[in-house]
């Protein structure tokens, strides 16, 4: 019925054959799948805008052109290890031996034309989505954006980044060439030293010893089948839950916690999301056109003897690297005639947990504050001081893993013994995240006084008055009460007092909720009151 | 959506309530755009933005054209990068211009007002809750899913039973033997000649000066149809002749080198990087993927880095022609630890 009627405003309201022909076609669509209402539903939907919110958008977009780039780069690659005779065009590989898949890599390379640039641009595109998936994920935690109601789409983003890293790890191994080799041996000897299982996962996963000749057609059809299937499945959860939940938006004048401020999808987002679509493939294919990443052909067909000093991951995976190359000699031993390689087990482990804690930090933050309440203002960093010194651990904690996988090159640059940057990076592991928290605990505190000061006595003028008496003083402009709601809408937590439950008895958790809750809350600046604002005026 | 939402009260946990807090002034005044302001500039904007478009279009009609103006020449290299480059340069140049027209578009022309919408519960109202709670009840009532426990539970038994198959059917992932069968053994046995890494040659003792490295492949592994790399992957080998005074040999060990001639795996007992750098002055051995060091001088012992063991010894002599042979397999296996590796 309502179909009926929108018909007849339409031809009302504008006449055109175009109209017709595109109510027309509405009307055919609508019929059949009553998308009016998705339309409906979608169409005015409103999202808040800051520059901070387009580093997910990125991670999409260039998620779209890792598709588009890899899709032609399947018609063209081989992911076979069959022994061949390269006779490509490039002459210093010419009659070498090697694998079907190195050898249809170089000719992608060599002799498909745009062969290169696609290549080029699914490799920048690949780190260019981990990259802004990690800023992502450090935007959400920052502004506290995972708290209720979005603690599972946290779980199920960071699910997106492992998976991530995952399709980085087996399309880097693809191409079969020295460097990847190698970095399949280094995971092969993670593997193995897994208690119990380990031995027989590598050996199967490898259809044998390693290298065998299975493992690139296998990891072939976990990089472009079963990985990418996971990442969208879940890239569409992250999005409906996205649009059911409604994006945060800072603090500001007239947004509040109930509604939600910005611009509607159809036609202001809509063009704007579109067109950044647009921008980050350009830019995609501006720096695939110009800039050599992975070059394949320097390295040579995978063999188990030669390998190049300097050897480096791709970035992504220099946490992991670096996290095995810190670990001090002879962590190994046998007991029950077993072999326990506490120097690859301890970095696993390790890495474990600093992931297994950022996946759950959420419900973590939840059980300290207690607070049942749905939160859609993102928070200024400095507004959650512990947060954010905790925040700031961690980036550390990732950065000095991430630094320990270049020890070497760090080491030959600056001209120190790699004994010397291994200990220094070993001390600063331990130690750095102690630092980073504090400091950047206290600069958050320091900016929440800042806040305050600028709140209660505005801005200095810089115009200095002589007053009748002599005195001189400095005029402060006071901030207008826009400026100044930025500055005082903030959540504010105290320390939860350690009582006893209904039945008299102070339990274990509440002890550790409470201790924990002190470390958190301790240290708190409040926010501007009404009556702190009209005794400053006087 | 139902009122009742509004009325629930949820726990705030630790939250500071402050009855005098600042209250949230209400929308900015809105600010105008010049393209709102003058007609001018609002045309200005329409063309320039148009222009983008046209030019984005022309840009991507350029890449095609560029892709036959600018052939592979087989042997070229210069050709394969100007082909990829100007394609590339024009793609991108039709995207951006794209994108920056729609995004300028939607900045500078499309209507530039705030709009509002009200956020409601996540949670679904209590009407619609209720009705869900009656329904599981109902579907509960009907299927007796609570009260035929039985039922129920060799329900949930078959059902966690079902994917065992699929795990079990991984098995032919790999041969019929087991690992360990595999990884105790490498190519070397009594006689194998050392032959150099790629060429196969072999290699006489005398060749062999002091302070020299070679590495090294057992003489018949080029012949092998199939499983070249996985053999070379654990019998690479470095071969290292130091002045006999500095080789620091154990009792048992000393009749395992050939006049300070000594042949190691060249497999890290880390991870299993290739051990390729030899460091001739100091007699130590680099690990080039995550810097472990190995002491020549001294059986191949691990001074430095997150490797746990030395690594394995060749044993080694000479035949009657005078050419470097291998007295047996190694007595340990090779490369990385792996959990069976000490049975």
């Amino acid at each position: 019925m309502s179909v009926a009627t929108q018909n007849k405003n339409t031809e009302a309201t504008s006449s055109g054959r175009g109209m017709r022909i595109v109510g027309g076609v509405a009307n055919y669509v609508d019929e059949r799948t009553s998308l009016s209402g998705a339309v409906k539903f979608l169409g005015r939907k409103i999202f808040p805008d800051h520059w901070s919110f387009m580093l997910g958008e990125i991670a999409l977009y260039s998620f779209v052109v890792i598709l588009l780039s890899g899709t032609f780069l399947t018609f063209f690659f081989d992911p076979s290890m069959v022994e061949v005779h390269y006779e490509g065009s490039y002459i210093p590989l010419k009659g070498l031996e090697m694998s079907a898949a190195y050898s249809s890599s170089l000719n992608i390379t060599f002799d498909v034309r745009g062969g290169l640039l696609m290549r080029q641009v699914h490799h920048w595109a690949a780190l260019l989505f981990i990259a802004a998936i990690g800023l992502h994920m450090l935007r959400v935690f920052f502004t506290g954006a995972f708290r209720k109601p979005r603690e599972i789409n946290w779980v199920i983003g960071f699910v997106l980044f492992i998976l991530a890293m995952a399709e980085g790890f087996t399309g880097y191994s693809l191409p079969d060439d020295l460097l990847s080799g190698n970095g399949l041996r280094i995971i092969d000897g993670m593997i193995k030293a897994i208690p119990g299982v380990g031995t027989w996962i590598s050996y199967l996963l490898f259809g044998g010893e390693f290298p065998g000749t299975d493992v690139i057609p296998r990891l072939y059809v976990l990089h472009i089948m079963l990985l990418p299937a996971l990442v969208i499945a879940l890239i569409a959860i992250h999005m409906v839950l996205l649009i059911i939940n409604k994006h945060t938006q800072f603090a500001g004048p007239g947004r509040t916690n109930d509604n939600v401020v910005g611009a509607p999808i159809l036609p202001v987002f809509a063009a704007k999301a579109g067109g950044f679509f647009f921008l980050v493939f350009g830019v995609l294919m501006l720096i695939g056109s110009l800039f050599t990443i992975n070059p394949i052909w320097n390295y040579g067909p995978y063999d188990p003897s030669p390998v190049s000093a300097g050897t480096q991951p791709d970035w992504y995976i220099g946490f992991a690297d670096g996290m095995l190359r810190l670990i001090p000699s002879g962590w190994e031993f046998v007991l029950f005639g077993y072999t326990w390689s506490m120097n690859l087990l301890v970095p696993i482990v390790v890495l474990m947990l600093f992931i297994v804690i950022v996946m759950v930090y959420p419900f973590i933050e939840a059980w300290v504050t207690g607070d049942k309440r749905e939160h859609h203002i993102a928070e200024r960093p400095r507004n959650n001081p512990t947060r954010t010194g905790i925040g700031a651990a961690g980036v550390t904690f990732y950065a000095v893993l991430w630094a320990g996988a270049s020890s070497d090159i760090v080491a030959t640059h600056f001209r120190m013994t790699i004994e010397g940057v291994i200990l220094t990076l070993q001390i600063l592991l331990i130690v750095g995240p102690v630092i980073a928290f504090t400091l950047a605990k206290r600069m958050a505190l320091a900016l929440q006084r800042k806040d305050r000061e600028l709140v209660l006595h505005g801005y200095e003028s810089s115009r200095i008055v002589r007053l009748p008496g002599g005195e001189y003083r400095e005029i402060h402009t006071p901030l207008d009460e826009f400026e100044q709601w930025k500055l005082v809408s903030f959540d504010e937590y105290e320390p939860v007092e350690l009582r006893p439950n209904a039945r008299g008895k102070i339990t274990v958790g509440a002890r550790l909720r409470s201790s924990v809750s002190k470390f958190y809350f301790e240290d708190r600046i409040a926010p501007v009151t009404t009556k702190e604002l009209e005794s400053a005026k006087h | 959506m139902s009122d009742s939402n509004s009325e629930i009260t949820v726990p705030t946990g630790s939250a500071v309530a402050r009855p005098d807090r600042i209250q949230n002034p209400g929308f900015e005044p809105e600010h105008k755009r010049v393209t709102d302001e003058s007609e001018k500039r609002m045309r200005g904007a329409e063309r320039g933005i148009s222009l983008l478009f046209m030019l984005s279009g022309f840009m991507t009609v350029s890449a095609v054209a560029l892709y036959f103006i600018f052939p592979i020449v087989p042997g070229d290299l210069s050709s394969t990068r100007n082909n990829n480059m100007f394609v590339g340069l024009a793609i991108a140049a039709g995207l951006l211009c794209l994108g920056i027209g729609a995004v300028h578009w939607a900045k500078a022309l499309m209507h530039g007002h705030e709009m509002v919408e009200e956020r409601h519960p996540t949670r679904g109202d209590d009407a619609t809750r209720a009705r869900a709670v009656e329904i599981f009840q109902q579907a509960n009532k009907e299927s007796g899913w609570t009260r035929r426990k039985l039922l129920r539970n060799s329900l949930i038994g078959a059902l966690v039973a079902i994917p065992i198959p699929a795990v079990a059917m991984f098995r032919d992932l790999a041969p019929g033997n087991t690992p360990e069968e595999v990884l105790n053994h490498t190519m070397w046995k009594k006689g194998v000649r050392l032959t150099r890494d790629p060429n196969g040659v072999p290699i006489k003792a005398s060749e062999v000066t002091i302070g020299s490295s070679f590495h090294v492949i057992p003489e018949n592994i080029l012949d092998l149809e199939e499983g070249f790399l996985n053999e070379k992957a654990k019998a690479a080998v470095l071969l290292m002749r130091l002045p006999k005074e500095s080789l620091n040999e154990a009792e048992d060990r000393k009749s395992w080198s050939y006049d300070g001639i000594v042949a190691y795996s060249k497999i890290c007992t880390h991870v299993g990087c290739p051990v390729a750098l030899y460091e001739q002055q100091t007699h130590h051995l680099l690990c080039p993927c995550h810097q472990s060091q190995f002491d020549v001088a001294n059986h191949c012992a691990v001074i430095f880095g997150p490797a746990a063991r030395a690594l394995p010894q060749l044993p080694i002599t000479v035949d009657d022609e005078g050419y470097l042979v291998a007295q047996s397999d190694f007595l340990e296996p090779v490369g990385p630890s792996y959990w069976e590796r000490a049975r």
